[in-house]
């Protein structure tokens, strides 16, 4: 039993076996260089570090979008808790730079006044500065940490893996799947969406956490200058997620996850641990979308409950599924294709469309259409943008069975696929 | 210099109205003897004219003071005697109070009127109470009861003592009894019938009966060197527990003196900095001073030098708290009436216990019938065919703005419910029909696309619902008969449109169960949902089935919008904020039963309501815990509460 039964016999490296990596890596390249040398800070100034901002967070809703892929559209888990661990990423750094901030103005007010703060008076000052809004003075447990930048960076990483991994212990070790597991998982998120919402949580209920664009320590560098570098950190962590997911699904490792999600019992039978399989991709998931949050949230400036709410997660699968599930850069086409579409007619800049009797005005009915071209991706282009790319590559010959086709009946698909 | 005036017209005039007197009517003979301090009007002094007119026992008592209350008694000035009065041309004629005979008119100038202020008005109304008491019509008295309720005095209870055994109307004399103890609870002087009367209200759940105790329990939390003896003791206190704790102590030691005052963290610094000399402070440097410690080392260095009070020591203070006593203490002395209230109120408070544990068994099984009704539309798509239906929300929105609308034409509440109903139904029914054609039917095999597709359907749906509708929330009024509520007692309660959706909701389950059990087309749903093909082999078209179902569960979605949209407020959000309670009532259940869905339901809103009791203040965490539990829920009982068995199981 070794490996070279499943490989061809001269292993080419790696990115010759999947151009698509390659491509997909030099197309971000050039589009990071692109808004560099178009941004205000660092070159031409045609793009406005608003836009600036939006295109960042973009690339980091793509990362979460990659997550969506591999645990849906690779797995076979249709999880709607991903943004509550997107959003956990946020709220671990958030913590951090709404301390530190608060932190240096609590100390330079306290400098005026005669005698020198001590510790105490200090921490006092933040309490009241953060918590005021939601009438409590005294910093809750939760925010033990928060003066430290390194375990909150480490909170980013280990607060939603660790979440996913108790969650889907108890979710899979039951054996709890397909719509079962979606709703559950949904539960899981409205669960944390509401207990946010209170205010005693210890993280300003509704009110959230604000002010994080402003970096700690980095007073003096303009908004417009601090936004190329958040956007460049998001292309370097969206590069990154894409080669590690690429390589996952490339292996063994992808070989399984894909036949767990086209016959679960079939795999189970043949001496795979699927709980323990779906449990590595789950939280491996959830950890990618953390990242994806902390790198978001300093962009975005404020987190708030609403961010987390079920139907964050249920566009987040919208997404996908437009862009192409099964396909790494079907997710990362749908995430940033609808996201950025989604702003622009919501942002009023699209014209409106006159019917004669009624004009459409987009900003009131973008939501319809988007949920209708849902409706239709669904029905008749279940592969998505990113299908219709696959096509055009001409890339229908599979090197192998069990080629990308939605998960389910996967077996019966293939045959259907072929006609 | 018009009211000195005055005051010699007055007494002048008291002096003629002696020789009177003699032809006098016995009324106006009493108000004279008060008429000073009638005239006078001030709350201070007039309490003898009250008492002595309430007290006199004439039959004219009463009107005078019901026409001085009103403001209807005129005095007139040349000779200080008092009239009612009529208007009369320019003038006012005035009317005899004991004959009620015009004797005469006088112009506006000549007359007073007397206009008591609220204080006095309340004064007269509580004497004239013992009027209304005797009163011949029950009304009156009953006005009477709810005076004294309201604002009981001292000189009630024995009016109400003497009136209430000769009460002929049971109720009202029910009523009188009961509030006469009240009174001796609360005036009685003497503690025997107190404490009686403090008995005869054990396990009594009025809200006027705790009233009336608990100001019997006030304490006053005392500290001293040792518990003097005529205390009423309630409980002796151990400075640093949870009841006392050491701060407390502390202050209240301060407070009475036997411990200077300590020192805390603000008045430090503040003396500390009025202290800095030249960048020292206390021989310590200003730079150094950012601890805890190095401010006290400088505090304490300025006590020493006298600059500063002395801060008693934590040996000072622990000598003090062992040196006294703390205790709460009845500021009513008898021990026996405190007693009595503290058992008393202790039989009261454990009936009251079981009232609100029946009222929440109450609001559960209300909460559960909408929960019922809201899911068991989902529990036939979901459960029975297994395909899951984002948009059932969207679907009890639908049905909620169908009763709206029509409610729009049909202006008479009742006949537009009863339309609504099976006008909501139809329309959801179609909205399902045309979804399962359209959409839902080529997914059949692709479970995880369903739930996504009928997404989209809902977000589309609820935008749709915003544009037309507006983000207002729209009212459906319930007819007047479903206004109100039954209230069983003081605690225990329940509205008549919560009873009248529990009554719903037993009819769906019996109707569904008889549908699906003892009709053709139950047989062939079941057949479709064991195994479609044998079905289809069997000459039973499995389409028309699913179609059929598919539109049921939607038609009930819409009928439960309708009885939600009733109590909440109709919004294109209302479908969202049950749909996930629904999935959770359909998931812990057990898919595919009715049984189940009812069991599910019931589960859920009791847990729902048991733990907003348990933390009333905080529905979120309510939602939280429940959501959670339910999760912990699926661990142990993965197919639900009630799981099918056998093939129906595996489909």
């Amino acid at each position: 039993m070794t490996d070279a039964a499943f490989s061809a016999p001269v292993r080419r490296p790696f990115a010759m076996r999947h151009p698509s990596v390659l491509v997909f890596l030099t197309l971000l390249a050039l589009f990071t260089l692109g808004v560099t040398v178009l941004s205000e800070a660092f070159g031409l100034g045609l793009i406005s570090t608003s836009f600036v901002k939006t295109l960042g967070k973009t690339l980091c809703l793509c990362l979460a979008a990659l997550a969506m892929d591999l645990v849906w559209g690779y797995t076979g888990i249709l999880s709607l808790g991903h943004m509550a661990f997107f959003g956990l990423g946020g709220y671990a750094i958030g913590m951090w730079l709404m301390y530190a901030r608060t932190e240096i103005i609590v100390t330079a007010s306290l400098a005026a006044a005669p005698l020198p703060p001590t510790p105490e008076e200090i921490r006092e000052g933040i309490a009241t500065q953060i918590f005021g809004v939601v009438g409590a003075s005294e910093l809750p447990l939760v925010w033990s940490f928060a003066h430290a930048l390194p375990v909150q960076l480490a909170f980013v990483v280990l607060v939603p893996g660790l979440l996913a991994l108790v969650f889907g212990w108890l979710a899979f070790r039951s054996r709890v799947t397909g719509v079962y597991l979606s709703i559950l998982t949904q539960a899981m998120t409205l669960a944390l969406a509401l207990y946010l919402f209170q205010n005693d949580s210890g993280l300003r209920g509704n009110n959230g956490l604000s002010g994080l664009q402003n970096i700690p320590g980095l007073e003096a560098t303009g908004q417009d200058v601090l936004s190329v570098w958040f956007f460049w950190a998001s292309a370097l962590a969206l590069g990154l997620g894409y080669l590690f997911c690429a390589w996952l699904v490339s292996g063994k490792f992808g070989n399984v996850i894909r036949a767990i999600r086209d016959d679960e019992a079939r795999v189970r039978f043949l001496g795979y641990p699927v709980e323990a399989f779906k449990l590595a991709v789950f939280t491996l998931t959830a950890v990618l979308a953390g990242i994806a949050g902390a790198l978001y949230y300093p962009q975005a400036g404020i987190i708030n409950p609403a961010e987390i709410a079920p139907i964050a997660s249920i566009y987040l699968a919208v997404w996908v599924a437009i862009g192409g599930r099964g396909q790494l850069y079907g997710a990362v086409i749908g995430a940033a294709f609808v996201s950025l579409v989604s702003t622009w007619f919501t942002g009023g800049q699209a014209p409106d469309l006159d019917l004669g009797a009624v004009t459409v005005r987009w900003v009131d009915w973008w939501t319809v259409l988007l949920g209708l071209s849902f409706v239709a991706v669904t029905l008749f282009a279940p592969k998505g943008i990113g299908g219709v790319i696959a096509a055009l590559a001409e890339r229908r010959a599979p090197d192998r069975h069990g080629q990308d086709l939605g998960p389910d009946a996967g077996a019966l698909r293939e045959k259907e696929a072929e006609r | 210099m018009a009211l000195l005036r005055l005051m010699a017209l007055l007494l002048g005039v008291f002096g003629t109205s002696v020789a009177v007197e003699a032809t006098e009517a016995p009324i106006q003979a009493l108000l004279q003897e008060h008429g000073e301090i009638i005239a006078k009007s001030s709350r201070k002094t007039i309490a003898p004219a009250i008492d002595a007119l309430a007290a006199s026992g004439l039959g004219d008592a009463r009107t005078v003071l019901e026409k001085w209350q009103a403001k209807e008694l005129w005095l007139r000035k040349a000779d200080g005697r008092f009239f009612f009065v009529a208007p009369h041309g320019d003038g006012l004629a005035l009317i005899d109070i004991a004959s009620g005979a015009e004797v005469g008119t006088a112009g506006k100038r000549e007359l007073k009127q007397l206009k008591p202020n609220s204080g006095i008005r309340g004064m007269i109304g509580a004497a004239l109470v013992q009027f209304q008491l005797r009163d011949p019509d029950p009304a009156e008295r009953a006005l009477a009861l709810d005076a004294i309720a309201r604002d009981a005095e001292a000189s009630h209870l024995e009016v109400l003592r003497s009136v209430a055994p000769d009460e002929s109307d049971p109720v009202l004399r029910a009523r009188a009894e009961r509030m006469q103890r009240l009174l001796t609870i609360r005036f009685d002087p003497d503690a025997a019938s107190q404490v009686a009367a403090i008995e005869s209200f054990r396990s009594d759940l009025g809200v006027d009966v705790r009233a009336a105790l608990n100001p019997l329990l006030t304490t006053e939390r005392r500290v001293a060197v040792e518990i003097p003896a005529n205390a009423n003791l309630a409980q002796r206190l151990t400075p640093g527990t949870d009841a006392l704790p050491r701060e407390a102590a502390v202050a209240l030691l301060v407070e009475a003196g036997a411990l200077p005052p300590p020192i805390d963290a603000e008045t430090r610094k503040a003396v500390l900095v009025a202290n800095i000399a030249g960048g020292v402070v206390g021989g310590v440097a200003v730079e150094t001073l950012s601890t805890d410690a190095a401010r006290q080392t400088a505090y304490d260095a300025l006590a020493a030098a006298g600059l500063a009070e002395p801060a008693p020591g934590a040996a000072e203070i622990n000598a003090a708290l062992a040196a006294h006593v703390f205790f709460d203490a009845f500021l009513l002395q008898n021990p026996a009436v405190t007693a009595a209230a503290a058992a008393v109120l202790e039989s009261i408070e454990l009936t009251l216990a079981l009232n609100q544990t029946a009222d929440l068994a109450l609001d559960a099984l209300s909460l559960a019938s909408i929960y019922f009704l809201a899911a068991i539309g989902l529990a036939i798509t979901f459960g029975v065919m297994g395909v899951i239906n984002m948009a059932h929300g969207e679907f009890i929105m639908m049905g909620a703005y169908t009763g709206y609308v029509v409610q729009l034409v049909v202006p008479d509440y009742t006949l537009s419910i009863l339309l609504a109903l099976p006008l909501a139904f139809a329309v959801t029914f179609g909205a399902g029909v045309a979804m399962e054609r359209l959409v839902i039917r080529w997914l059949y095999h692709r479970p995880l696309e369903t739930l996504l597709a009928t997404f989209g359907i809902s977000i589309a749906l609820q935008q749709i619902a915003k544009n037309i509708f507006g983000t207002q929330a729209r009212p459906l009024t319930s007819p007047d008969w479903l206004a109100g509520a039954w209230v069983i007692n003081d605690v225990v309660s329940i509205s008549y449109i919560r009873i009248a959706i529990f009554f719903l909701a037993l009819v769906f389950l019996a109707l569904l169960l008889v549908i699906l059990n003892r009709t053709r087309l139950g047989l062939e749903v079941r057949a479709v949902t064991q195994n479609p093909r044998m079905a289809a082999s069997m000459g039973i078209n499995p389409d028309r089935i699913n179609m059929l179902t598919f539109g049921l569960g939607s038609g009930i979605a819409g009928i439960a919008g309708v009885a939600i949209g009733l109590f909440a407020q109709v919004t294109s959000e209302i479908g969202q904020q049950y749909i996930v309670q629904s999935f959770m009532t359909v998931v812990v259940g057990g898919v595919g039963s009715i049984w189940g869905t009812l069991a599910g339901a019931a589960l859920i809103g009791t847990l729902q309501k048991g733990i907003e009791w348990l933390n009333p203040s905080n529905t979120l965490a309510a939602q939280t815990y429940m959501i959670l539990f339910i999760i912990l829920f699926i661990q142990f009982r993965p197919k639900g509460i009630i799981a099918l068995k056998g093939r129906a199981a595996e489909a």
